[in-house]
């Protein structure tokens, strides 16, 4: 055992060769260690190039405007002696139709999260499961297109409508759902932000759903629960954070999405109570109005920018931390 | 000897250089309004045909075709709101009008037909202002008291992008309607009180198109390629006047450009009796020290073939070609302002 079979080799094998041998090796680890620890810096390093030159290129409107930037309902770039220019439209935009779309994806999203996973029939499981997640491959130009010729004027012919008549008179409901009808409407961009936003939802809660231990599910099926009651007292609860962190995500693209928005919100920054008036988001409004700013007016777009990256972060990084959370407990 | 060679070698490979770099870079660049796009494309064909050089024109809106030379990224800019003689002077920007439209209201109502609805330019523009809010409105039926008129409220379509047609759009009202200029006021974006917004004269006419009880704005070749209903107008003579050529051409004969600055002209709310009150003139934005002064001559050579052999393929669409005299003092300007060597 002490000689090697192969001669010529256990020759070649001195201690000089060998140290040189284990220091090549040693080289190609360090250069393999620092080529990717510089492709994984790049990332943070570009980041941080982003967040500093939106920061750059919004200076001249922090300064101009300040914090009224905020709570300012004009947007009047090409008024003299110098723009008025204020965020609260786009940002009223934003949240109302995120909110409306989160308000329809979320119990549907979840629903069909929990169809799939507890009663779906495995012929149907695939199939159902293939087809949510195309609908988040469908680049969302499409859904614009889509919202724009098919959804809008079926919603303001029919629902809308119906809608309107429903509430008027009622305080405050009567304002929400206020006249007139409008194909361009912050609520029509919220529904197809709604579809857009579902598959994520879905897929997400499918997959914390599937984490939850079949024992917990066979002994509360065993003590007589029927369906819901092991979906609401069981897996629900075991996968709250999970279905939370996925909800998060969803919210961060509602928030974010640009091109779908635009087509069928209206790009109007005025406010108006009813969620039937035109509207536009900070996306929207950066998407129709970047072309062709200059000066505060681009700086004042740069800054709608930064508010929108901040906003999309903070609800991005709340959706990892509790993914996070999730994967710990699951782990325990 | 070997020297001179080699030098001569260097010569006939540096002018093969350019001159087969010439030949590629044929495509002439520029940007800008969507108001003159069908004709430019339409010139843009034609000239292609005829000398195998290509035009390759966005129709970005005017807003942004001026942002477009000013970052030197295209050959010529285009843009229906005119610059100043300042405006230009600061930016060493030439400037010369190629061609005049007119802007006409669209309208979609059930069952209504072309010229069938009047307007006038105070009604126009309190629909713009949001204080006229239904079709059947007093003001909508003394014009048209015939008319059928639903009490559907109004949707009100209008530009989202900087745009020489708002520009022209705005600058009426504010001349019709007092209320519009001292509320809004003129310019290429400007702080709509009602409406949706949509980028370029296709996006409006599209939503005009798509969206039922709606009115917006646009350059006639887009209403008519779009099959849109447009409404006939009340001019400043207090004619009702139906949108036509000669009517464009009556309102365009007003102008005098022999004595405006930079061409800067704007024919909004003409006088005569035959005048369509919204006509506008179109503009060409040239550096007058080019960069690339190949490309800045090829784009001349292609303004100066329109101006030629364009004027009938601009009438096939609605348009005004220049008058002969306008398109001289266009050539003086060239041969002065514009460096070609």
């Amino acid at each position: 055992m002490t000689d090697m079979a192969v001669p010529g080799v256990v020759d070649a094998a001195k201690p000089f060769d060998r140290a040189r041998a284990l220091a090549a090796f040693r080289l190609g680890d360090q250069t393999f260690y620092w080529v990717t620890r510089i492709c994984a810096l790049t990332v943070l390093f570009i980041l941080g190039g982003i967040i500093l030159s939106l920061i750059i290129g919004a200076w001249p409107a922090m300064q101009a405007f300040g914090l009224e930037f905020l709570v300012t309902r004009r947007w009047a770039p090409q008024v003299s002696p110098s723009p008025v220019l204020g965020a609260l439209g786009p940002i009223y935009g934003t949240l109302v139709t995120s909110f409306i779309a989160m308000l329809i994806a979320v119990p549907v999203g979840i629903g069909i999260a929990i169809f799939l996973t507890e009663l779906c029939p495995p012929v149907l499981r695939r199939p159902v499961g293939i087809a949510i997640e195309l609908l988040a491959g469908i680049p969302s130009i499409i859904y614009g297109m889509w919202g724009f010729f098919v959804l809008a004027p079926f919603m303001t012919n029919h629902v809308q409508p119906v809608m309107i008549g429903l509430f008027e008179g009622v305080p405050v409901l009567g304002t929400i759902f206020g006249g007139p009808p409008s194909y361009l409407s912050l609520f029509n961009a919220a529904l197809v932000l709604a579809i857009m936003i579902l598959p994520f939802i879905t897929a997400i809660s499918r997959d914390v759903f599937t984490t939850v231990p079949p024992m917990l599910k066979e002994s509360a099926y065993g003590l007589g629960c029927t369906t819901w009651e092991v979906v609401n007292n069981v897996v629900i609860p075991f996968t709250r954070v999970g279905v939370i962190g996925g909800i998060m995500l969803a919210l961060g693209r509602a928030l974010g999405e640009t091109m779908a928005v635009t087509f069928i919100i209206g790009n109007s920054f005025q406010i108006n109570g009813s969620i039937f008036a035109p509207g536009t988001t900070i996306s929207a409004a950066i998407a129709s109005e970047f072309a062709e700013a200059s000066g505060l007016h681009q700086s004042a777009l740069i800054l709608l920018g930064l508010l929108l990256f901040v906003l999309t972060f903070i609800v991005l990084a709340s959706a990892r931390i509790m993914l996070a959370r999730l994967e710990r407990k699951a782990g325990n | 000897m070997d020297l001179s060679k080699i030098f001569r070698v260097a010569v006939l490979a540096a002018t093969a250089a350019t001159a087969s770099v010439g030949a590629q870079a044929a495509d002439i660049t520029g940007a800008g309004a969507t108001f003159p796009f069908p004709i430019y494309s339409k010139w843009a064909d034609a000239y292609k045909t005829e000398t195998s050089n290509g035009l390759n024109y966005q129709s970005i809106g005017s807003g942004a075709g001026i942002k477009q030379i000013q970052a030197k990224t295209v050959t010529f800019g285009a843009s229906d709101a005119p610059l100043t003689s300042e405006q230009l002077a600061k930016d060493g920007l030439a400037q010369w009008p190629m061609v005049m439209g007119a802007i006409v209201m669209v309208v979609n109502l059930e069952g209504m037909k072309s010229n069938e609805l009047v307007l006038d330019g105070k009604t126009l523009g309190d629909i713009y202002l949001g204080n006229i809010k239904t079709w059947n409105d007093a003001a909508i039926k003394k014009l048209n008291p015939s008319l059928n008129l639903p009490s559907a409220a109004i949707t009100v379509v209008r530009r989202s992008d900087g745009s020489g047609t708002s520009f022209n759009f705005t600058d009426y009202l504010a001349k019709v309607n007092g209320d519009w200029k001292s509320k809004v006021g003129v310019g290429q974006a400007v702080e709509w009180p009602v409406g949706v917004g949509a980028k370029g004269n296709e996006g409006v006419a599209g939503n005009v198109s798509q969206t039922k009880n709606s009115i917006g704005y646009v350059e006639y070749a887009y209403a008519k390629q779009n099959n849109l209903t447009y409404a006939a107008m009340i001019n400043a003579a207090g004619k009702t006047v139906k949108p036509s050529i000669a009517a464009f051409q009556a309102a365009a004969s007003n102008a005098d450009w022999a004595n405006a600055p930079g061409f800067y002209q704007i024919l909004t709310n003409q006088p005569g009796e035959a005048s369509w009150p919204i006509t506008a003139a179109t503009f060409i934005l040239m550096y007058k020290q080019p960069v690339d002064k190949d490309a800045s001559n090829e784009a001349l050579k292609f303004f100066a073939w329109a101006y030629e052999k364009g004027g009938k393929m601009a009438e096939e669409l609605d348009y005004i070609p220049m008058p002969a005299s306008v398109v001289k003092l266009v050539k003086d300007t060239w041969s002065k302002d514009i460096q070609t060597k």
